[in-house]
């Protein structure tokens, strides 16, 4: 029942000095997606930073199934919980099949051998993105969309539960993003796999997710599903911008129009 | 099995294959070169008599030159190059930079100045000069880390400082051998570009050790390290302890220079150029470490090989590899101003 369950406790956190998460708590529903939004400095990444343990809280917790993710094997919570952080960089002269394959890492202990299991994970991670076709080639080569696929892949080589994304579709087009957005939620429909993203743009958010987190503050200002999240009024407390939400017709899912200064015409 | 594993898994042996195939062949070069080395000089010794005094046999003709001459000098070409191999590969890889290597960032340098420091002033010998050495290399990559932090470290920064503390050092090198009036040239040498003259077969021990216990850690890291090399937050999401791996790596390959440094001197460039040359012949696909040793053993052997019989004149390694070294420094920077952007 409560697998894989990642629950944010009185989170304190931030870097040096500076606090950003002050006292923040949150659910993730397994098994779901989760998107994050809110105004650029609102703590979405650290909030994922956290929740990742690339960052220690200050105070407060983050539990996985019940238990302190800061206080489990480095390696351990690798195999359940997988991040891509924020435009990775690829090294040198790597090329994509190897780039997939170090996604096994924490499956390996010191003297390891591989095995058909690790084969068979690369496959279909390699599959599910159509990374295939692109194996041998350097990555540093590769477009940006294609990248950011065998970046994906490289993380559902990983074979975690859950998988935490910083803005995933930062830098691509807008048919990329869609295609990265679709290729999360096979993850979630088909494996299962619980999806935690941050990212910028509102109407993606409310039309993927299951969940909508919105951050205001280094607090989580409202949650819960997109339909209840997505309203003027949270867009003008989050964003400070007044908006008119609509029913996306495709997806029957709000859908928000921003008004700015210059927004009438004739 | 689907299809794809099966050339996932394919293409996984054949490129094992292949890199094994490659390290076999620098481990032979290798052990070409050192049983050359023996065997050639200024008078030739065959193999089977090599082969007999090492076994501890007395050959006549052959026992002093290759056992008393020839031996030492081989042993310690040979550990030296594997440990500034080793250390300079870990070094470049960790920090991401061909140029984030120990002789050009100060560690070389602090651990030549402490050895003769310890040898002139303190009149210390053995491994005392060792323990300095390393501690001071220590010191010195403690320093650079300090002056070139602000927000974190970032690459371009630390080599640039670690550029000034080495340049301090090396005059404190030059003003300590300044200080030692009874001192050769060769001693001179030694310290300022390194040298395996006047080798004894002694000098080996610290040599040895150090490569089994930093080198062995080492080693053992090598996946983790290469796991850094695709970013500390991915390398964190891998299940890398970052932080530790990097303590780690940074203690054993400053223990590898120091060591070596304070036997040979600092042998120029070998730390800078092993890993890039080894990355060049085994492709960076994985890790580096262990070819780039074995490269830097066959640069010290062939260096000093080259410097003594093949060169009009008689040159300590470090002229050698200096010389080699050099031009590749050079293409580094052209080449960085040519993209025009970081290091």
């Amino acid at each position: 029942m409560t697998r894989n369950a990642l629950h944010v406790r009185q989170l304190v956190a931030g870097y040096g000095d500076t606090t950003i998460l002050d006292g923040l708590d949150l659910d993730v529903p397994p098994g779901r997606i989760t998107a994050i939004v809110g105004a650029n400095a609102c703590g979405k990444s650290t909030l994922l930073r956290t929740m990742a343990r690339l960052l220690s809280p200050k105070g407060g917790e983050v539990l996985l199934d019940g238990a302190a993710i800061h206080r489990l094997p480095a390696r351990t919570l690798a195999r359940t919980l997988g991040l891509l952080p924020q435009s990775p960089t690829a090294p040198e002269g790597i090329t994509v099949a190897d780039l997939v394959s170090r996604g096994r890492h924490p499956h390996h202990g010191l003297f390891a051998r591989w095995t058909r299991k690790d084969d068979d994970a690369i496959a279909a991670a390699m599959e599910a993105t159509r990374t295939a076709p692109l194996a041998d080639r350097a990555v540093d080569e590769l477009s940006g969309g294609q990248r950011q696929r065998v970046w994906i892949a490289m993380a559902l080589a990983q074979e975690t539960e859950l998988l935490l994304l910083d803005e995933p579709t930062t830098f691509l087009d807008i048919s990329h993003q869609v295609e990265v957005l679709d290729l999360l939620t096979d993850l979630n429909r088909q494996r299962g796999t619980t999806v935690v993203m941050v990212l910028h743009d509102l109407n993606l958010a409310a039309r993927y997710a299951d969940h909508l987190v919105a951050m205001a503050g280094g607090r989580v200002h409202a949650t819960g599903h997109p339909d209840q999240v997505l309203t003027a009024d949270m867009v003008r407390a989050v964003f400070d911008l007044d908006s008119r939400i609509m029913t996306d017709p495709t997806s029957g899912r709000p859908m928000m129009l921003p008004i700015g200064r210059h927004g009438m015409v004739g | 099995m689907s299809g794809l594993a099966l050339s996932v898994a394919d293409h996984r042996h054949r490129r094992t294959r292949q890199r094994r195939r490659l390290i076999a062949g620098l481990a032979l070069l290798l052990a070409a070169l050192f049983a050359l080395t023996l065997m050639l000089g200024q008078s030739f010794v065959p193999l089977g008599d090599v082969i007999r005094v090492l076994a501890g046999q007395n050959v006549p003709g052959a026992a002093f030159t290759v056992g008393e001459l020839r031996l030492p000098r081989a042993l310690l070409s040979l550990l030296a190059g594997l440990s500034f191999g080793l250390g300079g590969a870990a070094f470049q890889t960790m920090l991401r930079n061909p140029l984030a290597s120990p002789d050009i960032i100060g560690i070389t340098s602090g651990a030549s100045a402490a050895a003769v420091f310890a040898i002139v002033v303190l009149s210390l010998s053995g491994p005392a000069v060792s323990v300095l050495a390393v501690a001071v290399g220590l010191g010195v990559a403690l320093l650079v880390y300090g002056l070139s932090f602000r927000n974190g470290v970032a690459g371009t920064r630390l080599i640039l400082v670690g550029i000034g503390v080495s340049s301090m050092l090396d005059s404190v090198i030059a003003y300590v051998l300044s200080q030692a009036p009874s001192w050769t040239l060769q001693d001179a040498m030694r310290w300022m570009t390194g040298s395996v003259n006047g080798a004894t077969l002694a000098e080996a021990g610290p040599l040895l050790l150090s490569l089994l216990v930093f080198g062995g850690t080492l080693l053992s890291r090598a996946r983790d390290l290469e796991a850094l090399r695709l970013g500390d937050d991915t390398a964190a999401a891998l299940g890398v302890r970052v932080a530790r791996t990097r303590v780690v790596v940074i203690v054993t390959a400053v223990g590898l220079i120091a060591v070596a440094t304070a036997v040979t001197g600092p042998i120029a460039f070998v730390a800078f150029l092993s890993g890039p040359i080894a990355a060049r012949i085994v492709g960076r696909n994985g890790s580096v470490l262990l070819p780039a040793a074995l490269v830097g053993g066959v640069l010290v052997l062939a260096g000093d090989y080259a410097g003594q019989f093949l060169l009009p004149g008689r040159y300590p390694v470090g002229v050698v590899t200096g010389a080699l070294g050099a031009p590749y420094l050079i293409y580094l920077i052209v080449r960085v101003n040519r993209i025009g952007g970081s290091l």
